[in-house]
C-alpha cells in the first residue's frame, strides 16, 4: 500500500464508522455483502468487509487493528497500512467517518 | 437473447407509488395517461420481498409526489425491513416536518430533491405551483437535521440552464452532498413541451462549461454528476443500463416495465405485480425479452462495437423519433436519422408550457396556493 504514506495519517483513537446512508448489507441473490450508498452500490472484497465490519464507530483504528492483527496473525505494520488506506479512501468518497 | 447469455440481477426498483402530483412540471416524465388503481401498501411490502430476493439493492421511491400517498411512511418501512436501501425522490410539497420524521424512523437512507431554478419566481412558474420553492428550502433543512443525506436534482432547460452555477451555489446552501445536473430528456409531458424547452447548442455549451469550472471549484464539497444534453450528443445514452439488465420500474397500478417511458412503445406486453412474482415478469415477460441482449438489434447497431456499451440507446425514444423501436437511437451519430435530432433542437418556439395535470379538464396555468397540508 504505498499511497498510504502519502494521505493524512488517522488517529489511533478515531472511532470510525459508517455515516447515515451508508449501509453494509446482505444480499444472498448478489453473493453476499455489499455496500450501499446514495445512487451507488459496491462489491467489498473479503478483506474490506472485515474492516467495514469493525467500522461500528465503538471500535477504536487502534483496536480493530489490533483486533484483526490477531484475528490473521499478520504483523500489526501491514494491517495498519491497509486498514488507514481502505478508511481514507471511503472517508475521500464521503461513505466512512472518522 | 441467446442462451449463452446470463440473465442479469437487477441492482434498481423505480417504485412509482402514484402518478398523483401537486406540481405541474411541463418536462415531467410520467407517461400522458396516467394510473389510477394504485397498489395498496401490502402489496408494495411484498414486492420489495420479491425484489430483495432477485437481487435488487435499491429502492426509489417515486411517482408523481410520492408524498401524495398518506401511507408512505409504511411503505418506506416495508422496504427497509425487507433490506433494500430506500431513496426517495420528492418534489417536497406535502412533506411536513412531522410527516418526514416519520420516514426518517423508517429507515430511509437518502432524499433526492428536485429544484426548478434558483429563485422563488422563475422555480414556482416553472413548476406550475406558488410556494413549491419555499416548501423545498424547508424539506431540504429538516433533511439534512436528520443528518439524511440530500441530493438536489437540478432539472435543466432552456428556461434556467443559464442559471447552472446559482442552482449548484443553491444546492450547497441547502446542505446537499451532491447534485444532478438533470437535463430534460424528451419523454411524456416533455415531449409535448419540447419546443418550449429546448435549450440551444450555444447554451448547452456554455453550460458544460460552467460544470466543469463549478466541479474544480468545489471538489470535495459537492459530487457533481451531469451528463451532455441528448439531442446535441454524439452517441446515446446506455439507456437504463440496458433493457431488462440493470433495473426495473413498478408502475402505481402494478405494471412492471424495463423503463419509466416504456409503456409509449405500442404492442409490448407488460404483467403486473397483481398476478405474478416479481421474479416471473423479470425473466419471462414479453415487454423484458423484447429488447434484452443484442439479437433485435439492426444494423447499424447490430455490428457495432459499442452496441454492448450503450445498447443501441433509448428503445423509446428510437420509436418516438423513428417510429420504429428497433432502430439506432437517432441520438447516435451513426444513426441514418441522425440529422432529424439536431433539426428537432432547432425547433424553438416561445409558447406557454403544457403544464401536467392528473385531470386534464382542469388544466390552468394560474394556480393557487394549495391549502394547508395535514401532516
Amino acid at each position: 500500500m504505498a499511497d498510504s504514506t502519502q494521505a493524512a495519517p488517522i488517529a489511533a483513537d478515531a472511532k470510525p464508522r459508517l455515516p447515515r446512508g451508508v449501509r453494509l448489507v446482505h444480499n444472498e441473490a448478489q453473493g453476499g455483502l455489499v455496500l450501499l450508498a446514495p445512487e451507488r452500490v459496491f462489491k467489498p472484497d473479503p478483506i474490506a468487509v472485515e474492516i467495514l465490519k469493525r467500522c461500528t464507530g465503538e471500535a477504536t483504528l487502534d483496536a480493530i487493528v489490533e483486533d484483526l492483527a490477531k484475528t490473521y496473525s499478520a504483523p500489526r505494520e501491514r494491517i495498519l497500512a491497509d486498514v488507514s488506506a481502505l478508511l481514507r479512501s471511503l472517508a475521500d468518497k464521503k461513505l466512512l467517518e472518522l | 437473447m441467446t442462451a449463452a447469455e446470463p440473465i442479469f440481477k437487477p441492482l434498481g426498483l423505480l417504485a412509482e407509488l402514484t402518478h398523483r402530483c401537486p406540481l405541474g412540471c411541463p418536462y415531467c416524465s410520467n407517461p400522458v395517461a396516467l394510473d389510477r388503481d394504485e397498489l395498496d401498501a401490502a402489496t408494495w411490502g411484498r414486492v420489495f420481498g420479491e425484489a430483495a430476493s432477485l437481487g435488487v439493492l435499491q429502492v426509489h421511491l417515486s411517482g408523481g409526489e410520492p408524498a401524495a400517498r398518506r401511507d408512505l411512511a409504511e411503505i418506506t418501512a416495508a422496504a427497509h425491513d425487507a433490506g433494500l436501501y430506500t431513496n426517495l425522490i420528492t418534489s417536497a410539497v406535502g412533506l411536513t416536518p412531522k410527516r418526514f420524521a416519520a420516514l426518517a424512523d423508517a429507515g430511509l437512507d437518502h432524499v433526492q430533491i428536485s429544484i426548478q431554478d434558483h429563485e422563488p419566481d422563475s422555480a414556482d412558474h416553472i413548476a406550475g405551483y406558488a410556494g413549491a420553492y419555499d416548501r423545498k428550502r424547508l424539506l431540504a433543512a429538516e433533511v439534512v437535521r436528520h443528518k439524511i443525506p440530500l441530493t438536489i436534482n437540478a432539472v435543466m432547460h432552456r428556461a434556467n440552464i443559464d442559471h447552472v452555477a446559482d442552482m449548484v451555489e443553491l444546492a450547497i446552501e441547502l446542505g446537499a452532498s451532491r447534485v444532478e445536473i438533470a437535463h430534460v430528456q424528451y419523454y411524456g409531458w416533455a415531449l409535448k413541451n419540447r419546443a418550449a424547452l429546448m435549450p440551444s447548442r450555444a447554451q448547452v455549451e456554455r453550460a458544460v462549461a460552467a460544470v466543469e469550472a463549478l466541479r474544480a471549484r468545489h471538489q470535495g464539497r459537492i459530487v457533481i454528476d451531469a451528463v451532455v444534453p441528448d439531442y446535441y450528443a454524439r452517441f446515446p445514452k446506455p439507456c437504463v443500463g440496458g433493457w431488462g439488465r440493470r433495473s426495473l420500474n413498478v408502475t402505481p397500478a402494478g405494471k412492471v416495465l424495463p423503463c419509466h417511458a416504456a409503456e409509449s412503445i405500442p404492442g409490448l406486453e407488460f404483467w403486473t405485480v397483481r398476478e405474478r412474482s416479481l421474479a416471473d415478469i423479470w425473466e419471462n415477460s414479453p415487454a423484458f425479452r423484447a429488447f434484452r441482449g443484442t439479437d433485435w438489434m439492426q444494423e447499424p447497431c447490430a455490428s457495432c462495437p459499442r452496441r454492448t456499451q450503450d445498447f443501441g440507446g433509448c428503445r423509446c425514444q428510437a420509436f418516438a423519433l423513428t417510429g420504429d423501436a428497433r432502430a439506432t437511437d437517432p441520438v447516435c451519430q451513426f444513426s441514418p436519422k441522425h440529422a432529424l435530432v439536431a433539426a428537432l433542437a432547432e425547433e424553438r418556439r416561445e409558447e406557454p408550457y403544457v403544464y401536467r395535470r392528473l385531470e386534464r379538464e382542469h388544466a390552468d396555468s394560474t394556480r393557487e396556493k394549495s391549502p394547508a397540508e395535514t401532516p
